[in-house]
Parts: C-alpha cells; sequence; structure tokens
C-alpha cells in the first residue's frame, strides 16, 4: 500500500515543530542548536517525499545542500559557543543581553 | 508493510525529537538526535533516496553529532534543573500550531492527494547516486562551488573564532 504524501508533511511539520518549541524553551545553547538541526532534518524529509513523489531530483540535490549548510553551521555555531565559555564560563542564554535593547 | 515501516520511522523519529528538547543532560540530547539520524536515514531508504541516506549518517551520524559530543564534554556543562522562564509562551505557541496542522491535515480529502508516480520511472533507471552526481555537476555546478565556498569560510570563521589569542601573540 502506498503512503500518502501528506503523511511526510505531518512528520516533517511534528518534527519542525518540536525544534521551534526546543529553541523558546531551553536555556542551554547547545541544545538550541540541536533545535536548529531538528528543523533541518524536518525540512529535508519534506523535500525528499516532494522529490519521491513528483520524480524529481532536485529536492534531494537541494537537500544535499541544506545539509553542506548544516555543517558550516555547526562549526562556526560551536566556536561561537567556546568563544562564549571562555569569556562569562557559562553557555545560559539568559546571561548573554549585550544585544538586548 | 511499506505503511508498517513507516509507521516505525515516524514514531520513533517524533519521539527523539521530543526527548532531545525535553531530556535535561545535552549528552542524553545528542545521543537521542542520533537515533533520530539513523531513523531518518531509514526514511529515506524508503524513499529510495539511498545516497541522502548514506550521506546523512556519514555526515550528520559521524562528523556533525561527533563535534557536538565533542563541545558537550569539553565544555563540561552541569545539567539545568530547569527550563526557560518562557516556557508557557512556548508551549502555548507549539500548542496553537500543532492544533492548526492537524486541522488542515484532516480537512483535506483523499482526492487532493497526488498520486502515486509509477513505479520504476526516471530517477531509478540509472541509479540513484548516479543521477544526483549527473544533475549536481551539470545544472546545479555553480552552487555546488559557492557551497565549497560556504565551507571554507566556516573554516576560517570557526578557526579564528575558536583560537585564544589570535592576534595578540604577534
Amino acid at each position: 500500500m502506498a503512503i500518502p504524501l501528506s503523511y511526510y508533511v505531518i512528520l516533517s511539520a511534528i518534527v519542525f515543530i518540536t525544534g521551534v518549541v526546543g529553541v523558546l524553551i531551553r536555556r542551554n545553547i547547545i541544545i538550541i542548536l540541536l533545535s536548529v538541526e531538528l528543523m533541518l532534518n524536518a525540512t529535508n524529509i519534506n523535500f525528499v517525499a516532494y522529490s519521491y513523489y513528483f520524480q524529481n531530483i532536485a529536492g534531494q540535490v537541494f537537500v544535499f545542500f541544506a545539509l553542506t549548510v548544516a555543517a558550516a553551521e555547526v562549526a562556526v555555531g560551536l566556536a561561537i559557543i567556546i568563544a562564549l565559555y571562555r569569556s562569562r564560563s557559562s553557555i545560559n542564554v539568559d546571561e548573554f543581553q549585550l544585544l538586548k535593547w | 508493510m511499506g505503511l508498517f515501516f513507516f509507521y516505525y520511522l515516524a514514531g520513533v523519529i517524533i519521539l527523539t525529537a521530543l526527548l532531545v528538547v525535553a531530556l535535561r543532560n545535552p549528552i542524553y540530547s545528542v545521543l537521542s538526535l542520533l537515533i533520530m539520524f539513523f531513523h531518518v536515514a531509514g526514511l529515506y531508504v524508503t524513499l529510495h533516496a539511498e545516497f541522502l541516506a548514506a550521506v546523512q549518517v556519514i555526515v550528520y551520524a559521524g562528523a556533525i553529532l561527533v563535534l557536538y559530543l565533542f563541545v558537550v564534554m569539553l565544555l563540561n556543562v552541569k545539567r539545568e534543573d530547569r527550563y526557560h522562564p518562557q516556557l508557557p509562551i512556548g508551549a502555548f505557541l507549539g500548542l496553537v500550531i500543532v492544533t492548526e496542522v492537524l486541522l488542515l491535515a484532516f480537512q483535506r480529502r483523499e482526492s487532493d492527494v497526488p498520486p502515486m508516480p509509477p513505479p520504476g520511472s526516471v530517477a531509478q533507471v540509472v541509479g540513484n547516486t548516479e543521477t544526483i552526481g549527473d544533475v549536481l555537476y551539470t545544472t546545479y555546478l555553480f552552487p555546488f562551488e559557492v557551497a565549497s565556498l560556504i565551507l571554507l569560510v566556516a573554516m576560517i570563521g570557526a578557526i579564528v573564532l575558536a583560537k585564544r589569542d589570535l592576534f595578540e601573540q604577534q
């Protein structure tokens, strides 16, 4: 039996919302970056599902690029976390208010 | 059978995604994300994206999560005992969006869903990896080069940010 396309869309929507809520409710910067990874994976699921259903390879190529950007984001993000931890000895988002109005 | 596999993979993906957000210890969150990445790779295999499944396991599970684990263990963070004070607002927003998605999902008729493509069409004749490689080096050659530039910039940026006294030693 074929799986309807909407199942994949619902799955990716649930994972994406989990990532959004994770960004909003956690105080640890590492977990916030992990939630961003969740959101990226949700969009990737969507891309691959549509690529399969429309028989168009462009969606999979786009996932490939999203993966590249995710790798770059993780490298820079973790470097920023290490720099922040050196200056404040904490990775709690509540304590970084320099850019707050 | 395919539906059973989808339900298993989707259930584990949603469960581990919730655990990533809910668990207090960062190491458990990272390991739960690892399980999720493997099941997403399984989902890619059922969607005939074998190349992406392999890349998902190698790059995400092999490289990115190891980087996360390094940082978690390097910083030696104590487990945090409470969530952000804006938890009620975040939970409320999440609930609103979930209800919206579920309403939209159950409003759809079956006739709106696009029909299944016939099996064994264009992308499957020569194999998934060959197709992606062919398209990547012809149609998407310029974005491919730009991606390499992004990786170079990210590498230099990470080194500059994480090195302690880059400019004070001279």
